[in-house]
C-alpha cells in the first residue's frame, strides 16, 4: 500500500491554565491506515483530536493536510475539509429514520426529495455493508448498527480522515467485529482512520500503527506488529507495569461449617434473570463472568435489589433478612458500584465531597446531617486514601476524569464500611493505571475481611482478582470455576458449551 | 476572598439586577431610601417593597424546592393559597368572638388544607409521574371555584382587630407584621435546612433519580415532600394575603402569582429543570421583582403599559444571564486580560509560563 501522508502535525503544543496538555507532539496519518492513538486518561489524546477537528486552537506547531497548511477555527471547517468524527456516545436522533439521520442537516435546500434521499442512503449502506434499511427507525437498529450509521454519515462527504473516539465501548464482541469489518472496508478505500480505545486487544486486532502519548508528550510511533501488549502497556504507563504482575490473589479460608456472609436462594428480579443461588464467604472475591447481556449485571443488581425483586430468599450470616429495596441492602451492609457510572453512579453537579458522603449520610438518616467539618474530614481522608485527583473536595464531580469519578463512587461505598461489596464493571472506560489501582484495592479489601463480587468485561482482570468465577450465559448460570480451572480458555469453553451440560440444568 | 466569590457566584445576577434598580431609582429621586415614621411604624420605599413581596418570597421558597426535586413547576400555588385562606376566613367568621386563639387555630386549619392540596399535587407527580405543570393545572383550573364554594358568597369581609394587625402593624411594633412573618418563615426554613439533609436529598433526586435510589434515597418520597412543603408555603402566603386585603376575593387573590414565583426562581440563578438550587437566590429574586414593579410605578409609567416594560426588562435579564452570553463574556474577559498582560509585562508573562511547564515536569 502506498504510504502517502494525508495529515501531518508537527510540534503541536496546547496549554490550558496551569496545565500543558500537549507538549510539542508530532503525529502522522497515512492514506489507508488505521492508526491507534493510545495513552492514559489525561495523556492528551482528546486534546490532540480536538486540535485536529478545530474545537481547540493550537498554541504552537504546524498542521498540514495533504501538503496544505491548515488552521481550523471551527469544527465545521474541518468537516468541510473531509475530517469526520464519531464519538463514543451516538449523536443521532433515535426517532428519525436511518436515511434521515444520514442526511439531515446536510442539504441547504428547504425541500427534501425523500425518494432520492432514501435511494442514496440505500446505496451508501449497501456499499459499506451496513445491515440496515434506509426507511427503518434508528431505534430499531442495534447499537453497533447505529454506530455504523454514524460513521456512514461522517464518511459520506468525501471523507479523507475518520476519527473514531471509543466507538466500541458499548458494543459486544460480535458487534465490534461488524464495526471492524466496516473500518477495513473504509481503509481499503484509502480513508485514514484515527482510532481511540481503551481495549488493547482491539488495537492489536485492527490497527496498523500506534502512537502513544503520555502526560501530553509523544512517547513514540510504532508499527503494531513490532509491539507486544506488555510493551505497549509499559509505554503508556511508564513504570507501573510491574504492579500488575505483583497482584496476588487472596484465597479465603473456607470450611464446611463456616457461615456465608451472604446467601441468596432462588433470587430473581424484574430485569429478567432466571432464579439463581448465590453464596459468598467472608474475605472471598468472586465474580460473574459472561458476555455482555449474559445477565451478569442483572444478577448483581438482583442481589442489591436495584431492580424490582420478584422472588427469592436472602440470609446474611445465617439470619434470614428482607431485601426489597437498595436501602434494605445498604442497611444490611451490602454495597453496589453500578455498571453505568454516569446514569446510576455520580450526582454530576454535586461536589466530590457530597458524592463521597452521600450513602453514609443516607444510612445515618434524614434528620442527622453531618457537619461541614465532618464531611470535609471524610472526603479528605478518602481523597488521600484512593489518590483521587481533584482540585478541591468542593469541585463538582463532573469535571473529574472517568477514573477519578469511579474512585469517588468507590470511596462512597468504602466509607459505609460494607461487609459485602459488589463492583459492577469498576474498570470500564478508565485508564490502565487506575484499573490496576482498583484491582489492587479489591485484593487489599478482601485481605481485611470484606467479601467482594467483581464483574468485568475483561476476563483477565477477573482471573487476576477472583478466587471463584460464576459463568453466565443467556441470563442463567452455566458453570462455576475455581482454583486451577481459572483460565481464560476455560471460561470461554464454559460459555461456549454453556446450557448444554445436563448436570447444570 | 476568591473562594467567597466562587461560593456566591450564583447570586451575581439577582444582586446586580437589584443594584441596577436601586441606581435607576436614585437617579429618579435621591429620596429613595428615605424612611418615615407614621403612627409608630416605618414607611417608605424599602419597607413597602419588603411588605409587598411577602407572599411572593414565601411562595418562591416552595417553588424552588419543587423545581429542584421534580424538575417542573407548580402553577396552582396562587389558587391553592386562595383555597387555604378561604378555609381560614370561614373558620374565623364562624367563631363568635375572634381571639388570638381563633386566628391561630384557623391558620393551623388552613395549613392542614395546604398539606392536603400539596399531597394531591405531590401524589400525581411522584406516584403517577404526571408532569408537575400538568398535575397542578387541575387545581389551577378548578381551585378558584372551590374557594368560591367555601366562601358561599362573593368576598366575605374579615373585619376584626387581630386580622387588621396581622395585615398591617401591631401597635408598638415599628415593622409591618407581614415583613416580620416573612422573616420568621425564612428563619424556620433555614433551621429546616440546618437540621435535616433536605438540600442533599433534593439535589440528588433532582440531578440523578436513578443514582439516588441506588444510594437508598426514595425519589418519590422526596418529590412528595417538596410538594408538602409547598402546601405549607401556600397556606402561609394565603394567610398573609387575606389579612392584608381584609376580605377574601376568591377571584383575584394572588392571581397569577405563580408566574412571578417561577421568575423569582429563575432570577435567583436556579435551573428550571431541577438539580442544584439556591433559596437565597430565589428570595432575592422575589424582592427584585417587587422592586421592579414599584420602580416602574415610580417612573410614572402608565399603569396600563407597565406590563410591557416589565416584559422587556425580563427579556433583557434572561438574555444576559443565558449560557450563550455568559460564555461570550468570559471569552471577552479572558482576551482582555491576556491583552493587558502582554502589554504591561511581556517578559514576566513569558517567564511565568515556563515556570509552570517546569513545575509540571518535576
Amino acid at each position: 500500500m502506498l504510504s502517502e501522508t494525508i495529515l501531518e502535525m508537527k510540534d503541536i503544543s496546547k496549554s490550558f491554565p496551569g496545565v500543558k496538555a500537549l507538549d510539542s507532539v508530532d503525529f502522522k496519518l497515512r492514506k489507508g491506515e488505521i492508526h491507534a492513538l493510545m495513552g492514559e486518561n489525561g495523556a492528551g489524546k482528546s486534546t490532540l483530536i480536538k486540535v485536529i477537528t478545530g474545537v481547540y486552537g493550537k498554541d504552537a506547531g504546524l498542521i498540514t493536510l495533504q501538503g496544505e497548511s491548515i488552521h481550523f477555527k471551527a469544527p465545521e471547517e474541518a468537516q468541510n475539509k473531509g475530517i469526520g468524527t464519531v464519538y463514543q456516545e451516538i449523536m443521532l436522533c433515535p426517532n428519525l429514520t436511518v436515511a434521515e439521520n444520514m442526511f439531515i442537516g446536510r442539504s441547504h435546500s428547504l425541500v427534501v426529495n425523500w425518494k432520492q434521499m432514501n435511494e442514496k442512503a440505500a446505496q451508501l449502506l449497501d456499499s459499506l455493508g451496513i445491515p440496515a434499511s434506509p426507511v427503518q427507525e434508528l431505534t430499531s437498529c442495534s447499537l453497533a448498527v447505529q454506530q455504523m450509521i454514524a460513521i456512514a454519515r461522517a464518511v459520506d462527504m468525501d471523507c479523507k480522515i475518520l476519527i473514531l473516539d471509543e466507538p466500541t465501548s458499548s458494543l459486544d464482541e460480535d458487534e465490534v467485529h461488524k464495526l471492524f469489518k466496516l473500518m477495513r472496508e473504509l481503509k481499503a478505500r484509502g480513508v485514514g482512520i484515527i482510532f481511540i480505545t481503551h481495549f488493547l486487544e482491539q488495537v492489536f486486532e485492527i490497527s496498523d500503527r500506534i502512537t502513544v502519548l503520555r502526560n501530553g508528550k509523544l512517547v513514540g510511533e510504532y508499527e503494531t506488529t513490532s509491539l507486544s501488549q506488555i510493551e505497549l502497556i509499559s509505554k503508556m504507563l511508564g513504570n507501573v507495569l510491574e504492579d500488575i504482575t505483583k497482584i496476588q490473589k487472596h484465597e479465603p479460608i473456607v470450611s464446611d461449617t463456616s457461615i456465608p456472609v451472604f446467601e441468596g436462594i432462588g433470587l430473581s428480579s424484574a430485569a429478567g434473570v432466571r432464579p439463581f443461588n448465590f453464596v459468598i464467604q467472608r474475605g472471598e472475591v468472586n465474580g460473574f463472568a459472561g458476555l455482555l447481556g449474559s445477565g451478569r449485571s442483572e444478577s448483581a443488581r438482583a442481589i442489591f435489589a436495584a431492580d424490582k425483586v420478584t422472588g427469592g430468599e436472602v440470609r446474611m450470616k445465617g439470619k434470614s433478612v428482607k431485601i426489597k429495596t437498595p436501602l434494605h441492602a445498604i442497611k444490611q451492609g451490602i454495597g453496589y458500584l453500578p455498571e453505568d457510572r454516569k446514569g446510576d453512579g455520580i450526582i454530576d453537579d454535586l461536589s466530590v465531597r457530597d458524592n463521597i458522603i452521600l450513602t453514609l449520610q443516607v444510612m445515618k438518616g434524614f434528620f442527622k446531617p453531618f457537619s461541614l467539618k465532618q464531611a470535609e474530614t471524610f472526603a479528605e481522608e478518602y481523597i488521600k486514601k484512593l489518590n483521587i485527583k481533584t482540585p478541591t473536595p468542593d469541585t463538582p464531580i463532573k469535571s473529574l476524569s472517568g477514573g477519578n469519578q469511579q474512585k469517588v463512587i468507590l470511596a462512597r461505598w468504602l466509607l459505609t464500611n460494607p461487609e459485602f461489596l459488589i463492583l459492577d464493571e469498576p474498570t470500564r472506560g478508565i485508564d490502565v493505571g487506575t484499573k490496576v489501582e482498583i484491582q489492587k484495592l479489591v485484593i487489599k479489601l478482601a485481605n481485611n475481611g470484606m467479601s467482594l463480587t467483581f464483574i468485568s468485561s475483561e476476563i483477565d482482570e477477573m482471573i487476576r482478582t477472583c478466587s471463584r468465577l460464576i459463568v453466565m450465559k443467556d441470563r442463567e448460570i452455566v458453570g462455576e470455576l475455581k482454583g486451577t480451572e481459572l483460565t481464560e480458555t476455560e471460561v470461554m469453553n464454559v460459555i461456549a458449551q454453556g446450557g448444554k451440560n445436563p448436570c447444570l440444568n | 476572598m476568591p473562594k467567597l466569590i466562587k461560593h456566591f457566584s450564583h447570586l451575581v445576577l439577582p444582586v446586580s439586577v437589584m443594584t441596577l434598580l436601586i441606581i435607576i431609582n436614585l437617579i429618579k429621586g435621591a429620596d429613595y431610601f428615605r424612611i418615615t415614621m407614621v403612627n409608630g411604624a416605618f414607611y417608605g420605599n424599602i419597607p413597602n417593597i419588603l411588605f409587598g413581596a411577602s407572599e411572593l418570597v414565601i411562595l418562591s421558597i416552595g417553588m424552588t424546592l419543587v423545581t429542584a426535586a421534580s424538575r417542573g413547576q407548580d402553577i396552582s400555588i396562587g389558587v391553592s393559597a386562595t383555597i387555604t385562606s378561604a378555609v381560614f376566613v370561614q373558620y374565623v367568621l364562624q367563631a363568635g368572638e375572634v381571639t388570638l386563639l381563633t386566628i391561630v387555630v384557623g391558620f393551623l386549619l388552613s395549613c392542614v388544607i395546604g398539606l392536603l392540596l400539596g399531597a394531591f399535587n405531590g401524589t400525581l407527580v411522584s406516584v403517577f409521574k404526571v408532569q408537575p405543570m400538568v398535575a397542578s393545572l387541575i387545581l389551577f383550573t378548578g381551585g378558584r371555584s372551590i374557594a368560591f364554594m367555601i366562601d358561599g358568597k362573593l368576598s366575605p369581609i374579615l373585619a376584626n382587630d387581630i386580622s387588621n394587625q396581622i395585615g398591617t402593624v401591631i401597635p408598638g411594633v415599628p415593622i409591618q407584621t407581614p415583613i416580620i412573618l416573612t422573616v420568621v418563615f425564612i428563619a424556620l426554613v433555614a433551621v429546616l435546612f440546618k437540621t435535616t439533609n433536605l438540600r442533599l436529598y433534593v439535589e440528588t433526586v433532582g440531578i440523578n433519580p436513578n443514582a439516588a435510589r441506588l444510594n437508598g434515597i426514595n425519589p418519590k418520597k422526596i418529590i412528595f415532600l417538596t410538594f408538602l412543603i409547598m402546601g405549607i408555603c401556600t397556606a402561609v402566603a394565603g394567610f398573609i394575603a387575606v389579612n392584608k386585603a381584609g376580605r377574601h376575593d376568591s377571584v383575584n387573590l394572588l392571581k397569577l402569582i405563580m408566574m412571578d414565583a417561577i421568575l423569582a426562581v429563575a432570577i435567583g440563578g436556579n435551573s428550571l429543570i431541577g438539580g442544584k438550587f439556591s433559596i437565597t437566590g430565589a428570595i432575592i429574586g422575589a424582592y427584585t421583582i417587587e422592586m421592579l414593579n414599584r420602580t416602574l410605578l415610580r417612573l410614572e409609567i402608565e399603569p396600563a403599559t407597565i406590563k410591557v416594560f416589565k416584559a422587556v426588562f425580563i427579556i433583557i435579564l434572561m438574555v444576559l444571564s443565558s449560557p450563550v452570553v455568559r460564555v461570550f463574556m468570559k471569552k471577552a474577559l479572558d482576551r482582555f486580560r491576556s491583552w493587558r498582560l502582554s502589554i504591561s509585562q511581556p517578559k514576566e508573562n513569558a517567564l511565568s509560563t515556563t515556570n509552570i511547564a517546569e513545575k509540571k515536569e518535576e
